[in-house]
């Protein structure tokens, strides 16, 4: 869709908020704890599916004429209003689940203990990005939206129904964010402005990659979590700015990120 | 178009200011000379804009003239209020002309997100100074006029005296600018580039040019906000900072060197206001209105007087 | 060009809006600053300003225990202005000056940032406005410059890392070979860990650094941190972490085995002790930056405090609402000593500056004396302790107290040189 979308950030807080509740409420009523992660990701598509349409519908598709960075300006703005409605609905004490995390126990590598939960986060991340690549190339719904991607005005004319994919697009997103809110939710405490961090750190992940690459951005994620770990080994002090270095530093050498999708220029 | 009237404007509007500045309780002189510093660096990311690109890490060359200034002050002991903007101004500047070399290579959101890595790179460093204070940043000495510290009670005054002069001359030579043929080249960089390279003229040197210009607006604010505010912390490098300033950028518009600085004084209005009004919700209110903003006022707020002068 | 003339004539209309006229009765205005957005709302802000709420009133309906039963300050009702103090240092400076000059609020209490801390405190200053910090913690304040119109009502952030080390060594009984830090890469991270290390350092020479982990603030994610500790294998491990990362923290090193290999010190433990109850294993070393929440003396004011507030809110008070308690009751206590000084009359703000200054008063949390930093800056006896689950309630035990004198410097000595020479008085 060619949108810089600051809302993810939100559905990304969403996603760990609903989980935090809906896990807990039900976790309190005697639900056995195996079936959380049933419910996590239950959750996550329940606030996807209802908020992301009524953003899409409601605002953001008057919208897409506009230039690129009023459109992520647009999401900016519904960001600060949805950081909002978060704290009105959820108020500003924190919510836990950690039932989830610790229910599987752990295992030992070396010296160090790690919680099984640790796979359970790489396996979901894993099954979403097989699922995506597998939607996008190999059904209809995803063949049509790559074609709507590349060039709307074509799409239109060949009668394919442009505002339902952008509908579909926005909402899978969102699930997505979601998805991945949920399931943090158990490993931190959920607390407002939960999504503020995350989105400029997916944005160099997707940067590094390449914008639109699929392998970019799975590597771009392996890459900023490597570079991260090691420095907090061997340099604590440049912590703070290494992945923004690894970003400037691809984009030195690789301007349109290492994935990167060739594009007609237009005379 | 008629003759220009842009000069006169902004000559009215500096002496309306001088003259009412006099009158206008303290609280409103610093607001208005804080929009003042923020308008400098708004001014800057509208020549880009200009030309199409939106850069997500001006609070750099801000961050850069403020700790510029600050220093300058903290090892030297220099507290001339118009050798530390100019030092602030130069040393972005510079900043500016080095990093230019890569970034003017660079377009749409790639330009964008480079700029906020440079500029959240500073930010870490900053934060790892224990010299300067680290995240809680350090004191910025009063500063003077010629050598000349104002009585108290028109201190305020004085440095909205010097922050309107300054931001009076950077619009008029900004103006300038705008109406040279480099200047001009601007909305047909942001239309088609290639054409501007097949007309003869070097989209990068152009870009090259107005993104020092930017560096060096930005780093004059910066400098004005630390002599103003009198306290500077990495923060200010920080990329929220950024966003806040390309908010005011869309919440102006394009349209004149007035729109910055007018963008500037609405949106600390309307900081202020929700900050008073609901401090609970004030994220709600400030996102609320650039809604409004976007989708009513398509060129910003400076559509508005443009609209009625045409009528 | 319209709207020049527009903007000159409100202007214009601005500067000659008339004064609030001064009448004996007219209540006292109060602005309260503190977060009310962001990551520090839930543990501080929103406490503070619970307990700034219960504290204005009772005190405008009298009924705050002895010795504060008089209505509001000095018989004149309280009238509270709240502002968020998230954003950057520009907003919280303009935000100050639009209180001091546009709402003409008599007394500003408020910050819990240090960095907002210093630098509002010049600005303060500037506009001759009394001004009470209640809860940031950076020394920094009173030892770099001299104030007259600022006041800070709770101890330096120097306090809590004193009394952790002096703790730790207590119970360890001497045998700490190496220690290790997780805290936050900003001011009080750094400043904290600094201060432990170098009062370990004192306390049991030789000791060894294993390794200090400074991560970014609000990362939420520790995994990287949490495996470089564990393999460091430290006998004691010190965090200053608060709120939504000290919660991850605990969450995520729980099941990774932490707390079994290392003695860890949570300083600001007690925001995070009632939530995270059956998360914390017994021994963990828990504080409260001071002797706030369960550490609080056994005295009326405490009961009546902590009672109205778990009354109102639902849960107990924490440290933050026990500061904020404690810095509108010492601002109450110098007002009325600067009236009764005045002969009843409403004191001027000098009067009241020069009451405040190296005052002695009683809050919730027991003594205050403002004796340092040239009698602006308090300090209080502080106190630790270990986790102990008792019945699925989070309890403290092993409590040691330490006298203010012993885990604060003296005053006109600067932190970090009072450490460095052996603690001397």
């Amino acid at each position: 869709m060619k949108i810089v979308n600051v809302t993810h950030g939100s559905f990304y807080a969403l996603g760990a908020y609903a989980a935090a509740s809906i896990t807990g409420a039900l976790l309190a009523r005697g639900m056995p704890p195996s079936l959380s992660y049933a419910v996590l990701l239950g959750s996550a598509l329940l606030v996807s599916v209802i908020v992301a349409p009524l953003i899409e519908r409601g605002i953001l598709r008057f919208m897409y004429a506009k230039d690129e960075v009023v459109i992520l300006l647009i999401t900016y703005a519904l960001f600060l209003i949805l950081e909002d409605v978060i704290k009105m609905i959820w108020g500003v004490n924190p919510y836990f689940i950690a039932e989830p995390y610790g229910l599987l126990g752990s295992f030992d590598v070396l010296d160090l203990t790690y919680p099984y939960y640790n796979l359970i986060l790489v396996g979901v991340a894993i099954a979403c990005g097989a699922g995506l690549a597998w939607m996008l190339g190999s059904t209809r719904t995803g063949k049509l939206l790559v074609a709507v991607i590349h060039d709307t005005e074509v799409s239109r004319a060949m009668g394919i129904n442009v505002d339902r994919m952008y509908l579909y697009t926005f909402t899978f997103g969102s699930l997505l964010a979601a998805i991945g809110g949920a399931f943090t939710a158990p490993t931190v405490s959920v607390v407002p402005a939960l999504g503020v961090e995350v989105i400029v750190l997916s944005f160099a992940v997707v940067v590094i990659g390449g914008l639109g690459s699929l392998p970019g951005a799975a590597l771009g994620a392996v890459m900023v979590g490597l570079v991260r770990s090691a420095a907090i080994h061997y340099l604590p002090q440049a912590e703070l700015f290494v992945i923004y270095l690894v970003m400037a530093m691809v984009l030195a050498f690789r301007p349109r990120g290492l994935f990167s999708i060739a594009e007609a220029r237009k005379i | 178009m008629s003759r220009d009237r842009t000069p006169r404007t902004l000559a009215l509007i500096l002496l309306a200011l001088l003259v009412s500045g006099q009158f206008l309780p303290q609280w409103t002189l610093f607001l208005v000379t804080v929009a003042l510093a923020k308008g400098l660096v708004v001014l800057g990311l509208m020549i880009l804009l200009r030309c199409g690109l939106v850069s997500f890490g001006q609070a750099l060359y801000y961050c850069i003239g403020a700790y510029a200034a600050g220093m300058l002050g903290r090892l030297f002991g220099a507290s001339d209020v118009f050798t530390l903007m100019l030092a602030g101004m130069a040393a972005a500047g510079l900043v500016g002309f080095v990093l230019g070399f890569l970034l003017a290579r660079y377009r749409s959101i790639f330009f964008g997100l480079l700029s906020l890595a440079v500029s959240m790179i500073l930010y870490g460093l900053l934060v790892k100074t224990e010299a300067l204070g680290s995240t809680d940043g350090f004191h910025v000495l009063p500063s003077t006029l010629f050598g000349l510290r104002p009585a108290d009670a028109w201190v305020r005054y004085t440095v909205l005296a010097v922050a309107l002069l300054v931001a009076f001359i950077a619009a008029l030579l900004v103006h300038r600018y705008l109406g040279t043929p480099l200047g001009r080249l601007a909305s047909a960089i942001k239309d088609n580039e290639i054409r501007v390279e097949y007309m003869g003229a070097s989209a990068r040197h152009a870009i090259h040019v107005k993104y020092v210009i930017a560096a060096a607006l930005a780093g004059l604010g910066g400098a004005l906000a630390a002599t103003t505010v009198g306290h500077i912390d990495p923060e200010m490098a920080y990329w929220t900072t950024s966003g806040e300033f390309i908010f005011i950028t869309i919440l102006a518009g394009t349209g004149n060197v007035i729109a910055p600085f007018l963008g500037a004084l609405v949106f600390g209005v309307i900081q202020t206001v929700a900050f008073g009004i609901s401090p609970n919700t004030w994220q709600m209110v400030l996102g609320g209105s650039l809604l409004v903003v976007i989708v009513f006022l398509p060129n910003g707020l400076w559509s508005l007087f443009r609209g009625r002068k045409a009528a | 060009m319209y709207f020049v003339d527009r903007l000159v004539i409100a202007m214009t209309a601005a500067a000659f809006a008339p004064a609030a006229s001064l009448a004996q009765e007219a209540p006292l205005k109060i602005g309260v600053v503190t977060f009310l957005s962001g990551p520090a709302a839930s543990p501080f802000g929103v406490p503070a300003r619970n307990a700034a709420e219960i504290m204005v009133e009772m005190l405008n309906g009298t009924k705050v225990p002895a010795p504060y039963a008089a209505r509001g300050f000095g018989g004149a009702a309280l009238q509270m202005q709240l502002v968020d103090e998230s954003g950057p240092a520009t907003t919280q400076v303009t935000e100050f000056r639009n209180l001091a000059q546009r709402d003409n609020v008599d007394m500003v209490i408020g910050y819990v940032s240090s960095g907002n801390c210093l630098a509002v405190a010049p600005v303060a200053e500037e506009l001759k406005k009394l001004t009470v910090f209640f809860d940031c913690g950076t020394p920094r304040i009173f030892e770099e410059k001299s104030y007259k119109y600022v006041f800070r009502t709770a101890s330096t952030a120097t306090m809590d890392s004193v009394g952790a080390a002096l703790y730790v060594k207590e119970l360890k009984a001497g045998k700490i070979k190496s220690i290790a830090g997780v805290n936050q890469n900003y001011a009080w991270g750094q400043d904290s860990w600094v201060d432990f290390e170098a009062s370990m350092k004192q306390l049991t020479p030789g000791v060894q650094v294993a390794t200090s982990q400074m991560p970014k603030l609000f990362a939420g994610q520790y995994n990287a941190e949490i495996s470089t500790v564990l393999g460091a294998k430290a006998d004691v491990v010190h965090s200053s972490f608060w709120d939504g990362d000290l919660e991850a923290f605990i969450l995520q090193a729980g099941p990774r085995g932490l707390f079994k290999r290392s003695t860890v010190i949570l300083t600001t433990g007690e925001t995070a002790m009632y939530k995270l109850a059956e998360h914390i294993p017994d021994g963990v070393v828990i504080g409260a930056r001071g002797p706030y929440g369960p550490y609080a003396p056994d005295n009326e004011l405490n009961r009546w405090f902590s009672k109205t507030f778990a009354d109102r809110y639902g849960v107990p008070p924490n440290y933050a609402a026990y500061q904020m308690a404690q810095a509108i009751l010492g601002t109450k206590a110098a007002w009325e000593k600067a009236q009764s000084a005045n002969g009843g009359n409403r004191p001027s703000t000098d009067q009241a500056i020069a009451a405040f200054e190296r005052l002695t008063f009683e809050s919730p949390a027991g003594k205050v004396e403002m004796v340092i930093g040239a009698g602006h800056q308090a300090i209080t006896e502080t106190a630790y302790g270990v986790s102990k689950l008792v019945k699925g309630k989070m309890t403290v035990a092993n409590v040691k107290r330490y006298p203010a004198t012993m885990v604060n410097p003296p005053d006109g000595v600067k932190a970090a040189d009072w450490i460095a020479n052996g603690f001397k008085k």
